[in-house]
């Protein structure tokens, strides 16, 4: 195991009464798309411009590369920023933006236009290094944006909502592009954010981040599938909620829900017991026209659908009330047989459930 | 969110951030400030014959006995003078007066002037309000002139329209209040279209549009929609014509009669030709009282203007 | 794009327009007159250009003003580009309400108290009245000017941009010479421009603040203006109003290049 790359240590930074950042430890490995996920006002934000260093951290200690960050300021740090609104140079072209950082660095001029040239390469810009900014479409200065930020090599490029501005067809691109120059380069990436697809989509390992504090580590899955809590289940995707009891009898777990229906948990769940709250993605749901006559099942009506090409949506209100949601491939033909005003049994599987704490 | 970028920069860098602040602002204590603390000094001391022509009440540095000493002849004569003639009082209340009523002619004339150039065509816009502004880039007294060669009674007006056959006399209007009312109008209203046509540029047209499309005339849309759009830009325009128009001195001076009483002339009168110094510190003094609460208001509108754009 | 203008909104901008420009216009018309009075048409001639520029108490006043301008414009830009940079980039500081409040009211404040209130205070101390009260007094105005020119830049400016600057390794100096003052360079072009034709142009602090020796030309033309009307001023304005004229030409090109899409 390699030693990690950035050390962050009980890092914290209030402002005013507001902890933006709560005592964060994190560790980053060389290489690595990391991303830091959170609704606004998290402390992301605050937690990537302490990285940079336009913050100074008021207890903990951030370390890079083993070196202690403490009171170097963001000119002498080896760390990069794509900014979300790309602050691109207005008075200087592409080129000299580019070159900026490896001007500031004291590289000769002629490394400086080889590097500028492989950047533009590597951003499939050739040919625009001498417009300016305001030439460029919102596509283009992005790239421009991480050619600049790439540039001087740093060892850890942090990405401040890199694909916020940009339309839906060409995020995807962009997201895939991001991906092959970070494993081309090698370079650690920082991605902050709070969109899920963008984090989910791009890096190995996702920090879900919660008023200053982190909420679960993980690999994109694992927060998905395996949430730990309430608002990590409901921050990433869509999920259908059943309050009950953890009950433990003759050595299997169970859950009892309203109306006193016994559904059977898989082993592996975590070992939660009492008051807790059974999760379940609305593409986990099993639904049909006919009783099965399992316990985790429930009947109601069909109140909307949405047909979304990949895949459909069917909202179910329950006869006692509650609203769940279902949603199936489109692969499957035989999701043309639900509409809207059918009598429809919903249930679940034990592995398809999440047991969180209330 | 804070800056703090300066946090991990050296002691030099800190201390240039200082001075970058502390120069301007010790100037401005120093040349704006302080001045009008000398004029309420003087105001209350005693007028004499000789350079300066008043009596000093206390020098800096003469210590707390000679300070103390010095509070004791402080006089209020001139203001007990102010008080007592009825010319300065008629003074301030004509200056006010005509202010006002230029204030409401510019704003009348701006205003339309502002709102067509806010809605033409947006690639004319740059170059018609600069237009519009213009006219202020040139010397001041020569606009002025111009209208005293306008305005005279054998003026161009004056013949023009003679020689029209509209009128047989000539018109009266150069050497009255009338004149300075046109004088200020015309010179200060690039100050009242700035302002007006930021806030109504700023307007988005859908807003009228919308308010058309619900059923209102275009006379209902301006008054519920444009016009309260645009109150913050209109105050600032009056505000930035009323203040200073109230102390003008040049426009009555060489377009008005020595009837049009104005403050900022009677002050000048004070100073110059009665060598009045502490008479001219006290008129100016009580003008700054008058004007505290325009000027306290101008100020507040730009900084909650400052506090909106951020 | 929408459609043209209306009618109504037309007739407003002739008319505005109208009123703006036609006393400036009748000025240059009658500088070419040939007759003395003002009034009548006596057909072309230059020769009041020609009397002007034999009239050498006017071109010395010209220089002086031009000078006075020149020094008092630099000092204005100087300190507003401080004291914008301040009010943009300093959080909160002690002060801050007096400070802007030191700052706007110069705008509005009428020239006779701020003139009467700088002499007195040169009397106070003792100060010589002259060339460089002048420049004290124009500098104090024009700093206020350049100020919320600035400041309006600044305020509109991405802070992120300097951050960005920082990010790559330049330190805040270079940050500020590299990509703030760059950037701001027009407004700070235009401060200058602004607290130039102020000074140029003031008759009332110069009357004030300067001495024997340092009569500007606001100065001479007033007194000219007041024995009445002549064409030689009319000459002169009109010399003003060209020389306005191709500055704000050269200006509105120049920033007009820059912020070319």
């Amino acid at each position: 195991m390699p030693a990690p790359l950035v050390q962050l240590a009980g890092v914290s930074k209030h402002y005013g009464d507001v902890r933006a950042v709560d005592s964060v430890t994190l560790e980053l490995e060389p290489g690595e798309f990391f991303a830091l996920l959170g609704p606004s006002g998290c402390g992301k934000t605050s937690l990537m411009r302490l990285v940079a260093g336009f913050e100074t951290p008021d207890a903990g200690r951030i370390l890079l590369d083993g070196q202690d960050m403490q009171g170097v300021p963001p000119y002498r740090r080896p760390v990069n920023m794509m900014f979300q609104s790309y602050a691109l140079f207005p008075h200087m072209s592409v080129e000299r933006n580019i070159a900026f950082g490896l001007a500031q660095q004291g590289m000769s001029k002629g490394d400086i236009a080889t590097r500028v040239a492989e950047m533009l390469r590597l951003v499939k810009l050739e040919g625009y290094g001498a417009r300016r900014p305001e030439q460029l479409s919102g596509g283009q200065k992005q790239r421009v944006a991480l050619a600049r930020a790439l540039a001087p090599r740093p060892k850890l490029l942090l990405l401040d909502e890199p694909l916020a501005a940009l339309d839906r067809k060409l995020r995807e691109e962009t997201q895939f592009e991001l991906m092959q120059v970070q494993r081309d380069l090698g370079i650690t990436f920082m991605l902050v954010t709070h969109d899920q697809d963008e984090a989910m989509g791009m890096a190995q390992r996702i920090a879900l981040m919660r008023a200053g504090q982190i909420e679960q580590i993980g690999d994109a899955r694992a927060i998905y599938e395996r949430p730990r809590t309430l608002f990590a289940a409901e921050f990433i995707g869509e999920i259908n909620l059943f309050e009950g009891e953890a009950v433990q009898i003759d050595g299997a777990r169970f859950a009892i829900v309203q109306g006193g229906r016994r559904i059977a948990l898989a082993e592996d769940d975590s070992p939660v017991t009492g008051s807790v709250l059974i999760a379940v993605r609305p593409e986990r749901m099993v639904m049909s026209h006919l009783h099965a006559g399992s316990a985790a099942e429930f009947e109601g009506t069909i109140t909307e659908m949405a047909w979304l090409g990949d895949l459909t949506i069917w909202r179910v209100r329950l006869d006692d009330g509650r609203l769940l949601r279902v949603s199936r491939s489109n692969a499957d033909v035989a999701n043309a047989v639900f509409t809207r005003g059918d009598r429809v049994f919903v249930g679940f599987d034990a592995h398809s459930v999440r047991v969180l704490p209330k | 969110m804070q800056n703090n970028a300066a946090a991990g920069a050296g002691l030099p860098a800190r201390l240039g951030r200082r001075l970058v602040l502390i120069v301007p602002y010790v100037w401005l204590i120093l040349f704006f400030a302080l001045p009008f603390l000398i004029v309420v000094k003087i105001s209350l001391s005693v007028q004499r014959d000789g350079r300066p022509p008043y009596e000093p009440v206390f020098e800096l540095g003469d210590g707390l006995v000679a300070l103390w000493g010095g509070l004791q002849k402080f006089s209020t004569e001139s203001y007990a003078a102010i008080f007592a003639d009825r010319i300065y009082a008629d003074a301030y209340l004509s200056s006010l007066w005509i202010a006002a009523l230029a204030t409401l002619c510019t704003l009348a004339i701006g205003y339309p002037l502002a709102l067509a150039i806010a809605r033409a065509p947006r690639r004319w816009r740059p170059l018609l309000i600069v237009l519009a502004v213009a006219p202020f880039w040139t010397s001041f007294l020569i606009r002025i002139y111009a209208w005293i060669v306008i305005l005279k009674d054998e003026g161009l007006l004056n013949h023009a329209l003679i020689s029209a056959g509209l009128i047989a006399e000539p018109l009266h209007i150069y050497a009255t209040q009338w004149a300075v009312l046109i004088g200020i109008v015309y010179s200060y209203l690039p100050f009242m279209i700035l302002p007006l046509y930021n806030a109504l540029e700023k307007q988005d047209e859908a807003l009228v549009e919308a308010a058309l499309d619900l059923g209102a005339t275009p006379f209902a849309a301006f008054r519920q929609i444009t016009w309260p759009l645009s109150v913050r830009g209109v105050i600032a325009g009056c505000l930035l014509v009323f203040i200073p128009a109230v102390g003008e001195y040049v426009i009555p001076d060489l377009l008005g009669s020595s009837d049009v009483l104005m403050i900022g002339r009677t002050l000048w009168d004070e100073f110059s030709t009665a060598r009045n110094w502490p008479g001219a510190a006290a008129v100016a003094t009580v003008l700054l009282v008058v004007l505290l609460a325009p000027i306290t208001a101008y100020q507040r509108s730009q900084l909650q203007r400052k506090g909106a754009g951020r | 794009m929408k459609p043209g203008l209306s009618a109504g909104m037309l007739a407003v901008l002739l008319a505005g327009f109208a009123f703006l420009y036609v006393p400036i216009g009748l000025l240059v018309l009658y500088s070419f007159n040939s007759s003395r009075l003002v009034t009548v048409w006596g057909g072309f001639s230059t020769r009041w250009y020609v009397e002007l520029f034999g009239n050498e108490q006017l071109l010395i006043s010209t220089l002086t003003s031009l000078e006075i301008a020149l020094v008092s414009a630099s000092l204005s830009v100087l300190l507003g580009t401080c004291a914008a940079y301040s009010l943009a980039r300093t959080g909160a500081f002690a002060g801050r309400t007096v400070f802007s409040a030191l700052v706007y009211a110069p705008l509005v404040m009428p020239e006779v108290i701020t003139g009467l209130a700088l002499l007195l205070l040169f009397v106070a101390l003792g100060i010589e009245r002259g060339f460089w009260t002048v420049v004290l007094a124009h500098s104090t105005v024009g700093m206020c000017f350049a100020t919320v020119v600035i400041y309006a830049r600044l305020a509109e400016f991405d802070v992120a941009l300097e951050e960005a600057a920082m990010d790559l390794g330049a330190t805040p100096a270079e940050a500020f010479r590299l990509v703030t003052l760059p950037i701001c360079a027009p407004a700070i072009a235009a401060a200058f421009l602004l607290a130039f034709t102020l000074s140029l142009d003031d008759f009332v602090l110069a009357s004030f603040t300067s001495g024997p020796g340092s009569t500007t030309l606001p100065m001479r033309i007033y007194s000219q203006v007041r024995l009445g009307v002549s064409p030689q001023i009319n000459a002169i304005s009109t010399l003003m109003i060209s020389a306005v004229a191709m500055l704000l030409l050269a200006a509105h090109l120049l920033t007009g290049r820059s912020a070319q899409k």
